[in-house]
């Protein structure tokens, strides 16, 4: 159990630049998930804070020692692999021992412990077997096993659940977090699954090209996402966005085609002739307004359908709607205002609240 | 290997199907089983025969009487009339020659194999191509050189000028480093998060790991190590360290005087150590397959 401080972390493999110098607080006991599409260096930072990875620059700082330079091993934290990892010579036993014992633990520690986080995990009747003879979800526990043991002061996964079947992955997923919440031992958790980012952590660090784009709670992303990047990223299906130009009283923006969409008062500090993106989530559409869409595409879902369509202007939407899909193949929208996203059209961040 | 029979089975099982091919298949195989056997039925049977049976020019193909005889003449004393050493001797230094560059082949080359495939150092690359051009420096071309180098070093005659210069591979450092890079890199990292630092690696991991290639380079090197000939021949003068292949080669007279049933006693012998290897190996062989495949 321990905080860990992350300042200026840059990476540079050769002349290419890939981790641009992340800043991140992990207080005692969290599970922060580090999310972000393919190749955006998550699997980098985490490799840094392992040890597995010089950094190019910045600390790394586990209860306000410095780390940096520190051999894996000297740093009291243990991982879970995507593929697992285990010893495919060891039994199950052997595999959750082997650290404890480089470490010198008694035989009697050692089998107490390894005893103790098989039940947890509820590997006891399979301790004599070797890895090939255990089932995903099986060795997907043992590696989870071989780092609870350790007790170590972090834990580290990288895209643990990846290689489950989906519906193993849910069960996976509820099962880590129960676990962490009651061992309380602080985690970093790197996916690029949306949807485990957000049930699983405490907070989310949404990484998009090396840099961190918001680190924040669940739904303070999903509320209050800090660009364009973030807001596309997280919500399924991706929010709509509408290239549109303030009003001369600020109040409202006018979309291409025209349209006048009023802002929420009082939450962004636009100013009169400002290019803008309009940010809006499938679900937060009515079904009344100005707004005229064609429809090309549905989808039913069961409970609820997801629309695809176009409107007079040329812009795709796509909305959620609950219920069976609309009769119609037209219909008239209107953003909801009090979920509407104001973002600066140039650099893509969100408008700020007004001072 | 449930596997393989079954595929093995299934093509007999179609010629079944068919007297004519079946028919076929068998007198092919049967006629191959004898032409690699009937050789070594020869010299079974020959070794189990008086010197006068041979002698005649008759080529016994049932065992004779004189079995005990024979081979207790030459595993005691070996060949008399010529002051030949006993087989027991030769057996004994073929063996410590053949189980030494064995070992010492396998042990260098899977040291130099980690050290190529798991660590970056200054010059890894060129260490790598010069194990790999010595591939084409085998003991018959630095054959004189070598010889110069061990005659200087006083080793003639010697069990370390036997094995030593024999004992460095290319090829089994090649092999086990082509071995190495298909461990994954993550199960180079678990273990560093354990904390097992690189011998420790290499003793609980990389060694288990290997027992399925170190068996088979095992008895391959061992059979290579048992039939060495010329380097033998050209560094060992004194009978004390002569070897089981020159023993024989020595045996055979040149005036027909050759006391064949003795000759062919003495090869058998010199057969069986290659075949314990392969049997016992081959079952160790099987085992490291099952227990550590992924
Ligand atoms: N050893 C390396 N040498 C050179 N470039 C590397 C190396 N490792 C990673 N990279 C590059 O760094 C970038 C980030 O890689 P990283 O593995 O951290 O991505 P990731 O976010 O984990 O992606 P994924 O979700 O696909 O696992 C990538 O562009 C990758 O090509
Ligand atoms: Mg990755």
């Amino acid at each position: 159990m321990a905080e860990l401080k992350l300042s200026g972390i840059v990476k540079n493999f050769g002349a290419v630049r890939v981790l641009h110098g992340i800043d991140l607080v992990v207080q005692d006991g969290e599970m922060i998930v580090i999310v972000g599409a393919s190749g955006c260096g998550k699997s980098t930072l985490l490799r840094i804070v392992a040890g597995l990875e010089r950094s190019t620059g910045g600390t790394v700082l586990i209860d306000d020692r410095d780390v940096t330079a520190l051999e894996p091993a000297a740093r009291d934290i243990a991982m879970v692999f995507q593929n697992y990892a285990l010893y495919p010579h060891m039994r199950v036993f052997d595999n959750m021992a082997y650290g404890l014992r480089i470490r010198g633990l008694s035989k009697e520690d050692i089998k107490r412990r390894v005893q103790e986080a098989a039940d947890l995990l509820g590997l006891s009747e399979l301790l004599d077997r070797r890895p090939r003879e255990l089932s995903g979800g099986q060795r997907q526990r043992v590696a989870m096993g071989r780092a609870i043991v350790r007790e170590p002061k972090l834990f580290l996964f990288d895209e643990p659940l990846s290689n489950l079947d989906a519906k193993l992955r849910v069960a996976m997923r509820a099962e880590i977090k129960r676990l962490q919440r009651r061992l309380g031992v602080t985690s970093l958790f790197v996916t690029h699954d949306q949807v485990e980012a957000m049930t699983l952590g405490d907070r989310l660090v949404v990484m998009h090209e090396g840099r961190a784009a918001q680190i924040a709670s669940p739904m303070e992303i999903f509320e209050r996402p800090a660009d364009t990047y973030v807001a596309g990223f997280i919500g399924s299906p991706s929010m709509n966005f509408l290239p549109a130009t303030i009003t001369e009283d600020a109040k409202a923006a006018t979309l291409s085609d025209g349209n006048i969409i009023a802002l929420p008062p009082g939450q962004f500090a636009a100013r009169p002739g400002q290019k803008v993106t309009l940010g809006i989530r499938p679900e937060h559409i009515s079904l009344t307004g100005p707004l005229r869409l064609t429809i090309d595409l549905v989808e039913p879902l069961g409970s609820e359908c997801v629309v695809h369509g176009k409107l007079a202007s040329g812009e795709i939407m796509a909305l959620r709607l609950p219920g069976a899909p609309p009769s119609a193949t037209v219909l008239d929208i209107a953003p909801r205002t009090e979920h509407l996203h104001v973002f600066d059209a140039e650099t893509g961040k969100r408008l700020p609240p007004p001072a | 290997m449930a596997e393989a029979r079954n595929s093995i089975a299934a093509p007999v099982g179609m010629a079944g199907s068919n007297p004519r091919a079946d028919m076929l298949t068998h007198v092919v195989l049967v006629l191959g089983v004898l032409l690699f056997a009937l050789p070594i039925w020869i010299v079974l049977m020959g070794s189990t025969h008086d010197a006068g049976t041979i002698g005649r020019g008759d080529v016994p193909l049932l065992p004779g009487a004189e079995a005990a005889a024979n081979y207790s003449a030459v595993w005691n004393q070996g060949n008399k009339q010529r002051a030949g050493v006993p087989v027991s001797t030769m057996m004994f230094n073929s063996a410590i020659m053949a189980l030494l560059i064995t070992f010492g082949k396998i042990a260098i080359s899977i040291i130099s194999a980690y050290a190529v495939a798991f660590f970056s150092f200054p010059g890894r690359m060129l260490f790598f191509w010069a194990i790999f051009i010595t591939l084409m420096l085998p003991v018959e071309v630095r054959i004189f050189p070598t010889f110069q180098v061990v005659s200087d070093l006083g080793l003639v005659n010697t069990y370390a000028g036997l094995i030593v210069p024999l004992i460095a591979s290319a090829t089994a450092t090649l092999l086990f480093r082509q071995f190495f890079l298909t461990i994954p890199d993550e199960l180079v990292e678990a273990a560093k998060m354990d904390g097992a630092g690189p011998i420790r690696f290499f003793k609980d991991v990389v060694l288990p790991l290997s027992a399925t290639n170190i068996a088979a380079l095992f008895v391959i090197l061992f059979v290579y190590g048992w039939n060495q000939y010329l380097w033998p021949l050209l560094v060992t003068t004194s009978t004390d360290v002569e070897t089981i292949m020159i023993g024989i080669v020595k045996m055979l007279g040149s005036q027909g005087d050759t006391e064949w049933h003795l000759v062919m006693a003495t090869t058998v012998l010199a057969l069986l150590p290659p075949v314990a290897i392969v049997i016992l190996m081959q079952r160790w062989f099987v085992k490291g397959l099952v227990e550590t495949e992924k």
